[in-house]
């Protein structure tokens, strides 16, 4: 049976990514681990502050993984939570996990927190980046309702591979934050169409800011992150000059290229697919979208 | 912000041994954290809720969720964030069968 990814929870989507029954969870609810801020702020919290973080087995293979939930406060990262994240990422370099799995759904820092949650989400790319500096791969999984956004935008871009759906939205400033700061003639954030268009995980894909696209399936993601795992598997995973440089390369190209275009249409019939298949995007099931972008997509 | 306290004595029911959550904190939803700890038989049911002024409503859900299950030496914690008393039965129900299933 397919189990959609996007209705999940955050413990419902690790407990499924990860080989049956062998998630063990680091700070359960049970502690009471909770935001110092939101109580004073008089708001609710959760015991587990938004983030479920552990280790298990992914198809045998010992990893660590962390999950956001998204329905709380959007995800959105708080003193407690970052450091729930930084704190799996430094335990998996010193108990040398194989990799490291992180499904982000996040709206990006908690401004309820303040400066406290901005320092939590640079340490979490500090992290992200250490550990890939050890040689163990950091995998990122999108595919909640609330995407990924703001500084956990970069830090999933500071990871090896990122896993998306179609449903998935991925980027630094959210469609309401662009229409607010920028008025709605810049960006109309009701229009669904194009959010998707601009943010979603098909165009993600063909732009080459995410490496799988998968559908809307807990069992189609976990398959991706075997594979990904396996890509890396005596391979180095740091991030080096060389990669840095080639990244800005591919973005200059980009903005030479694309930079003129008022929507992602053009950016797709720019890349060689035609107008009708441009239209077409939309509709298609995942793997015939990733057929049809083989060809034309940019690897990234 | 609200706290409300429940302790119910007498329980005949025991409950697993790995405490459970279930819900999320978002609107209209709740979770709730159910752990077994010794209270000479008894039920607790600590409520942390966003929605003020209902204490009367909750009384009544907890009370029915007691009659239906009758747990002893139960710890169950709530964070509410404006449920329906006919969400937080469910929730209160999945908890406690999420132990059940465990045994």
């Amino acid at each position: 049976m397919n189990h959609s990814y996007l209705e999940a929870n955050a413990r419902e989507r690790i407990a499924q990514v990860l080989d049956a029954g062998s998630f063990e969870e680091f700070l359960p609810p049970a502690q009471r681990v909770v935001s110092p801020h939101l109580g004073q702020l008089d708001a609710p919290v959760s015991f587990d502050d938004g983030v479920v973080v552990g280790r298990g087995s992914l198809f045998g293979a010992s990893v660590f993984a962390a999950a956001q939930e998204g329905g709380f406060m959007g995800g959105a990262v708080g003193e407690v939570h970052g450091a729930k994240l930084v704190g799996l990422l430094k335990r998996a370099v010193q108990e040398r996990a194989t990799a490291v799995l992180v499904l982000l759904e996040t709206g990006g820092v908690r401004l309820h927190e303040a400066n406290a949650g901005l320092i939590a989400v640079s340490e979490v790319m500090r992290a992200v980046l250490d550990t890939r500096a050890q040689n163990i791969p950091v995998i990122v999984l999108i595919g909640g309702s609330n995407g990924c956004f703001g500084g956990m935008g970069i830090v999933a871009r500071c990871a090896n591979v990122i896993i998306m759906s179609e449903e998935a939205r991925l980027a630094m400033s959210g469609p309401e934050v662009i229409e607010t700061a920028n008025g709605v003639e810049e960006f109309d954030s009701r229009d669904r169409a194009l959010v998707w268009r601009t943010t979603g995980g098909k165009h993600r894909y063909l732009l080459g800011d995410c490496q799988q696209l998968v559908a809307d399936d807990i069992a189609a993601f976990r398959g991706a992150a075997k594979e990904a795992l396996q890509a890396f598997t005596g391979t180095s995973t740091a991030l080096t000059l060389a990669a840095l440089e080639a990244e800005q390369t591919m973005l200059a190209e980009r903005i030479r290229r694309f930079g003129a275009a008022v929507d992602p249409l053009e950016i797709w019939t720019g890349l060689g697919l035609s107008e009708a298949q441009s239209h077409d995007v939309a509709m298609l099931e995942a793997d015939a979208f990733v057929a049809l972008a083989a060809a034309y997509r940019v690897k990234g | 912000m609200e706290t409300l306290n429940f302790r119910f004595e007498n329980g005949t029911r025991k409950i697993g041994l790995r405490p459970e959550l279930v819900g999320v904190v978002s609107s209209g939803n709740l979770e709730v954290l159910i752990e077994p700890v010794d209270l000479g038989g008894a039920c607790s049911v600590e409520i942390k809720t966003a929605a003020r002024g209902f204490g009367a409503i909750w009384e009544a859900v907890i009370g029915d969720f007691h009659k239906r299950w009758q747990l002893a030496d139960t710890r169950i914690a709530i964070n509410d964030m404006g449920a329906t008393p006919a969400v937080v039965s469910l929730r209160l129900d999945q908890a406690v069968e999420s132990m059940v299933e465990e045994r």
